[in-house]
């Protein structure tokens, strides 16, 4: 299997210095579900960070679909975000945007015409099972629904790799279950790479995975 | 509403700018009109014993438009009844020479002295009055009205330019969000920030068309024209077409100034 991720000796710091993940070796293939879990400041975000390309790696090397991060030019980096879709736990959906439009954001970065893109949400919305609230702005829906549209956004375009920070931090069980089964379902029937930053791994889960754990700055293969 | 709010504030700046610049401009335009006025109305006199050409006088200071002999024959007839007709002939040969100077454009009190000291300076010349006390207070009437006209479009300018900052802050903390969010997915910088430059061309646009339409009704306003006609100038007020250009073209490059201002300092997440 072709590998979607690869990291060599790579260390990760912000501007004080202090380095938070150490000379870490991993690598991950195309269609893998991933867990990195660790203790709250471990660095299990800021590896995540460093994955679309928000963090510089302070030494080693970290290549993401094919991309080198570490010595990585503005338009390569846009380049590469266009083929990943990215959830986070506080949603960062715009909130003067529909919900619909902001489905439709990454299909127009990637140049869909808006016709095909509306059709494109249309299903999506239907998936997330939304539908029923198109046309809304987010802070009209629930935190549960605010996470499905931020779904439905990371899944719009097809992207090549998921990447999920503590996507159910701030939800009910009933709707981590509903995040928990559309992320299943993106690695099961499109063969998404899916990355999630997480405390607990739901015991619910149907497929096979892998699981890295953070430790004092160092990344532990678990399974 | 909302939308008329995110409008309202940048508008309401521009047209600000707009409204000084073009009053700025129509009392410049009236000042200068004035000054043609008064210098078709002044002149100096200037005294010679002797005949003088037009050419002589005019070589003596480029400022001088045109000379023109007075007759001194309203002078001699309020004397002549009592003179013989013989005498009053003779008199003429020796009076001297009376010369009205009218000047090329009104000049500043330090012209008028330079112009003084040329006259006498020639040997033909022996008297000039300058009229210069009543030349000074007009002058200098003039040049009051101007610096308070030049000091309320500083200050008004001074007040938008703190305003637009503020607004700046504002479409900042406005726009951050949205721009990292569209940087998370890929958008180009262009991409990004396309929202916000046809935000500010939209204002810069109403602003100048809002302006259009006030400086189109002051100027032809009948109360307006009437006052300008009181002092005896007629001026454009406002140029549809390059006054209207100069207020669009304004507009458009404080706010596209102030839109890449925004996305100069826009920093992306880490």
């Amino acid at each position: 299997m072709d590998k979607v991720i690869v990291a060599k000796d790579l260390s990760l710091s912000y501007s004080n210095n202090e380095t938070i993940i150490n000379k870490a070796n991993f690598s991950v293939s195309s269609g893998n579900f991933v867990f990195i879990t660790g203790a709250s400041g471990s660095g299990k975000s800021t590896l995540l960070k460093s994955l679309y390309g928000a963090l510089k790696p302070k030494q080693g090397s970290l290549i993401v679909g094919g991309v080198e991060l570490a010595r990585v030019s503005r338009s390569k980096l846009n380049f590469l975000r266009r083929h990943i879709g990215i959830v986070f736990q506080d949603y960062k959906l715009v909130k003067e945007w529909t919900i619909d439009k902001n489905i439709m954001l990454p299909l127009l970065i990637n140049g869909y015409v808006k016709s095909v893109g509306s059709n494109q949400v249309d299903k999506l919305l239907r998936h997330v099972r939304l539908n029923h609230q198109s046309g809304k702005f987010p802070l009209e829906l629930s935190g549960g629904e605010q996470q499905r549209v931020a779904m439905a956004r990371a899944l719009a375009h097809n992207p090549i790799l998921i990447l999920a920070d503590e996507p159910t931090g701030n939800l009910d069980e009933y709707s981590s279950q509903l995040i928990w089964n559309l992320l299943e379902g993106a690695n099961e029937q499109l063969k998404t790479t899916v990355i999630v930053v997480t405390h607990y791994i739901p015991k619910t889960l149907n497929i096979d995975y892998k699981h890295f754990h953070i430790e004092y700055g160092n990344i532990h293969e678990i399974c | 509403m909302k939308s008329v709010k995110n409008h309202l504030s940048l508008v309401i700046a521009l047209l600000s700018i707009l409204f000084s610049m073009q009053v700025f401009i129509m009392a410049e335009r009236s000042i200068e009109a004035y000054k043609v006025n008064l210098a078709n109305n002044y002149s100096i006199i200037a005294v010679s014993q002797k005949q003088l050409k037009s050419n002589e006088i005019l070589s003596i200071n480029k400022i001088i438009l045109k000379a023109q002999e007075l007759s001194p024959d309203s002078v001699i007839k309020r004397l002549s009844s009592d003179m013989k007709s013989s005498n009053v002939e003779l008199l003429k040969l020796t009076l001297p020479k009376f010369y009205k100077i009218t000047l090329a454009y009104y000049p500043t009190p330090q012209e008028i002295k330079q112009l003084r000291n040329d006259l006498l300076n020639s040997t033909a010349i022996t008297k000039v009055e300058d009229f210069s006390h009543t030349h000074d207070t007009t002058y200098k009437l003039l040049l009051l009205f101007k610096n308070i006209v030049t000091i309320f479009a500083a200050v008004v300018l001074v007040v938008t330019i703190l305003l637009i900052f503020k607004e700046l802050r504002i479409w900042q903390y406005k726009h951050n969000e949205r721009m990292s969010i569209m940087g998370l997915f890929g958008a180009a910088l262009w991409l990004r920030s396309a929202v916000l430059f046809r935000l500010a061309i939209v204002d810069a646009l109403i602003a100048s068309f809002l302006a259009f339409g006030i400086f189109t009704y002051l100027s032809s306003s009948i109360w307006i024209k009437e006052q300008f006609e009181y002092i005896g100038i007629n001026i454009v007020i406002f140029n549809p077409i390059d006054d209207f250009l100069m207020i669009l073209g304004v507009a458009m490059s404080i706010s596209i100034i102030l839109a890449s201002l925004i996305v100069l300092g826009h920093k992306e997440e880490a």
